[in-house]
């Protein structure tokens, strides 16, 4: 869709352009492509001569048994995370969705924890199970459980998976509750006069509708629980006990800024680039197809 | 309309509620803490009831800070903290609403180009290029400094996005008539169409204050000073250290006091923040 009205201007669209381009140019493209150039360099430890090495970090980078277990740990917690919130978040929105009395507060008193930072959505949830300390880690001790997240590598994993999925279902719990509105309630009215039980209901009709939905947020989920979720693991296990929770993007943060090692920070960088611009390019193509109806 | 049945609606109420519950305890237990002095919180055996020291403990976290762990009151780091936020959301409003506007009202040459140049931006967050980034902005001498700090946070493309879908909604009628009027584009861009999109732009407001105050990665890489520190930061270095000196209370405290501002902003703005949400997304 284009304006058929427009102005004629030569230089003030460029100048309207400038602060963006500027800043795009100098933060986003600048830095990219220094990311992808330094993945193909070694530097010495002081960064004071660099060599082209071809893809020799990527070769040492892919013969690193951590890395294999970095991209493990992520599967793992991006898979956890994102379909626990989403799951919870859907039992939510189908019952917020019933028209009750009171509604519009359950709604506000359900999505605020969008709000929290990650990083503080860690703290809260170690303070609770911290081993000594937390108010949650007492019943489990008095249930003769061994709960230590600061020593065991299971542990640790499920209390930032925990604080990871607390903070999302919010988000999903908005997007769900929005597609179910947007469902017309005659289809599901005619639905139930066919015969058809709440829950078959919302199988055959429902479930099918929202669909894209799902699909939209299972993409922006997995963004989501790459990117956002690093204040959660630094600010509560450090990628540690041993490694158990340092996830792609830790490891680049801890490779780079603790180890040094640029060349093999960059290149993993690059991968994760490849990986998020997948999903990005699946997410379009998806989406302009849902617009072509 | 579907069966009403009274014993589904209490199902419905029941699972609500214990949500709405799971979502607020560790909140609680947060403010709880925070009014405690140090060897009751440190003693595991946290009462479920408010204490005593909550003034205490949020006037030493405020203005005095605890020297143990961090030399900066919470003050400090709560100014930075509505520093960057508002910084990067009124960044990102201005910038991104001057190029939408030329991109929808103006033809020229590279119109095209500018707007993927823009758009792929969408593709890469900040933390797949943050240590390259991290050099251009030390060689640029922003390090600990609010430039750094918000520069390179609002150099993406759904600001320009969700404008671009605005104004495409604006009747051209509007234009017709106010060059009519004999008014040139910087007039009609400031008469008519920024009121038109004072919604859209609350909502990114909204969203961006949000994202600004929550960053991570990016305040803890490019300030040393603490003094330069967002809250979300400070928390982290008031808890690394040795259990047994960690100043729970206070730690406490300040999460609490990190995550009033953007709750706030979203319980009191929610219309206009699930607005600008839904439509940045799409």
């Amino acid at each position: 869709m284009e304006k058929s009205v427009v102005f004629n201007g030569r230089l003030l669209p460029y100048l309207l352009l400038a602060p963006q381009l500027t800043i795009t140019l100098i933060f986003f493209y600048w830095p990219a492509s220094q990311a992808i150039r330094q993945s193909f360099l070694r530097e010495d430890a002081f960064g004071l001569n660099s060599e082209f090495v071809g893809l020799e970090n990527y070769q040492a980078l892919f013969a690193q048994p951590e890395y294999y277990t970095a991209i493990g740990t992520t599967a793992v917690f991006s898979s956890l995370v994102t379909v626990l919130s989403l799951g919870v978040a859907l039992l939510f929105a189908t019952q917020a969705d019933k028209n009750l009395k009171g509604g519009s507060v359950y709604k506000t008193l359900m999505i605020w924890p969008y709000a929290v930072a990650p990083a503080i959505a860690g703290v809260l949830w170690f303070f609770i199970f911290h081993p000594t300390l937390g108010t949650l880690a007492r019943p489990l001790r008095l249930m003769g459980f061994d709960w230590n997240p600061m020593l065991n590598g299971t542990h640790a994993l499920i209390l930032v998976v925990m604080a990871a999925v607390w903070k999302q279902v919010a988000y999903n719990f908005l997007f769900f509750l929005a597609g179910l509105q947007a469902i017309p309630k005659s289809v599901i009215e005619a639905g139930a006069i066919d015969g058809a039980g709440p829950l078959r209901r919302f199988w055959t009709i429902i479930f099918p509708l929202l669909s894209p939905t799902t699909f939209f947020l299972l993409v922006v989920n997995i963004v989501y629980v790459f990117f956002e979720t690093f204040g959660i693991i630094d600010a509560v296990t450090s990628g540690g006990p041993a490694g158990s929770t340092t996830t792609m993007v830790y490891k680049v943060f801890a490779d780079g800024r603790l180890g040094g090692d640029l060349g093999s920070s960059a290149a993993q960088s690059v991968v994760l680039m490849v990986i998020v611009i997948a999903l990005t390019a699946i997410q379009f193509r998806y989406v302009e197809r849902k617009v072509q109806y | 309309m579907v069966e009403h049945r009274p014993l589904r609606d209490l199902v419905a109420y029941a699972v609500l509620s214990l949500g709405v519950i799971i979502f607020a305890f560790p909140v609680y237990v947060a403010v709880i803490a925070s009014t405690y002095d140090a060897a009751t919180v440190v003693s595991g055996n946290l009462p479920l009831t408010p204490g005593s020291r909550m003034l205490e403990n949020y006037y030493r976290a405020v203005f005095v800070g605890g020297s143990r762990f961090m030399n900066q009151p919470v003050g400090v780091l709560l100014a930075n903290s509505f520093i960057t936020a508002i910084g990067i959301a009124v960044g990102k409003i201005l910038i991104s609403i001057l190029s939408a506007f030329a991109i929808v009202y103006f033809r020229f040459p590279f119109r095209r180009t500018a707007f993927w140049i823009i758009f792929v931006t969408l593709m890469l967050p900040v933390e797949v290029r943050i240590y390259p980034t991290y050099k251009i902005v030390a060689d640029l001498h922003m390090l600990d400094t609010y430039a750094g700090l918000i520069l390179p946070l609002i150099a993406s493309a759904t600001g320009t996005l969700l404008f671009r879908q605005f104004f495409m909604t604006v009747p051209d009628e509007l234009l017709e008539a106010s060059r009519i009027d004999g008014a040139g584009p910087l007039r009609f861009f400031w008469d008519t169409l920024l009121p038109l999109s004072m919604t859209t732009v609350a909502a990114l407001f909204v969203i961006q204050f949000i994202y600004g105050w929550n960053q991570y990665l990016w305040p803890l890489l490019i300030t040393t000073k603490d003094s330069m520190q967002t809250i979300v930061i400070g928390i982290k270095k008031m808890l690394s250290t040795t259990d047994e000196l960690a100043e729970w209370q206070l730690a406490m405290a300040t999460a609490v006091l990190a995550m009033l501002p953007p709750v706030a902003v979203v319980v009191f703005m929610q219309r206009l923040f699930v607005k600008g949400l839904v439509e940045t997304e799409k």
